[in-house]
């Protein structure tokens, strides 16, 4: 290989085609996830414990503001992961990997996750 | 070819079909999930406990628990792979992920059967 050849990896200058953002979005989303699921776990558990609990983690979504975000956020990335999740499945199976159809692929998949956030938002405030 | 010793099934292919196969309950369960809570009647306390303590749904949260445990092992994995090279710090990062990954499953067996 010609070691000399120019190459450009600085991020900051390449210019991201939509399906690159719908896959990067999909990346950070699972990890957000995976460390996410401490809420989650906690507040199922708090809700299983005891009525008391149960109440207690009713008021802390209805007006903890912090436990909002943090409900809004995890929903949120849930809500992506999941639709790029199945974008991807699709693609597995072999749709939409040329370059229109995979850039429609990428549009829809960003509509219908923005609408979800946006849903979710109004659902959990 | 090459092999790695830290991937889930010690081999692509099956990590590959395991993290679509896992995908697939987890979405199932984010449905029903998302369903039951925003579709369903305003929750109760006797509501909530009654669905956990059905058998059924508690397999299928096991189940969901279990497939999430591998689907982060493999998905954490590809990513530390692919961004933290030194092998030193790579391996810590996976051991904190795999450890944080036993305690989700240990801790949430607890809170299913201790209803
Ligand atoms: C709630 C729990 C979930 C967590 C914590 C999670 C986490 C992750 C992580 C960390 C990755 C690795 C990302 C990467 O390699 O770029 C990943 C990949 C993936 N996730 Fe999830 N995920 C969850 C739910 C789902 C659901 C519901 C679906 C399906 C609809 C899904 C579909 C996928 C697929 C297909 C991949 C493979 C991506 C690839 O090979 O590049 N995940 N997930």
């Amino acid at each position: 290989m010609n070691k000399k050849r120019p190459v450009n990896l600085d991020l900051r200058t390449i210019k991201q085609p939509l399906p690159a953002i719908t896959s990067i979005l999909h990346r950070a989303t699972g990890v957000a996830l995976f460390f996410g699921a401490v809420f989650a776990i906690y507040a199922l558990g708090l809700s299983l414990e005891s009525e008391a609990g149960f109440n207690e983690a009713v008021d802390m979504f209805e007006n903890g503001f912090i436990a909002k975000l943090i409900a809004w956020g995890s929903v949120s990335a849930l809500l992506y992961h999941f639709f790029a999740g199945i974008k991807h499945l699709v693609m597995d199976f072999g749709y939409c990997e040329e370059l229109d159809s995979g850039l429609l692929a990428a549009k829809v998949t960003l509509g219908l996750a923005a609408a979800a956030v946006l849903i979710s938002g109004v659902w959990i405030w | 070819m090459v092999t790695s010793i830290t991937s889930f099934g010690r081999s692509g292919l099956y990590d590959w079909m395991v993290q679509r196969v896992t995908a697939v309950i987890l979405a199932c369960y984010t449905v029903f999930m998302i369903g039951y809570l925003a579709f369903g009647a305003e929750l109760t306390y006797d509501m909530w406990t009654e669905l956990f303590q059905c058998t059924a749904m508690r397999i299928f949260t096991l189940l969901t628990l279990l497939s999430f445990a591998a689907h982060v092992w493999i998905g954490m994995w590809s990513v530390s792979t692919d961004y933290i090279k030194p092998t030193g710090m790579r391996f810590v990062f996976q051991s904190v992920t795999g450890l944080l990954t036993f305690v989700y499953v240990a801790w949430g067996i607890q809170i299913l059967w201790g209803i």
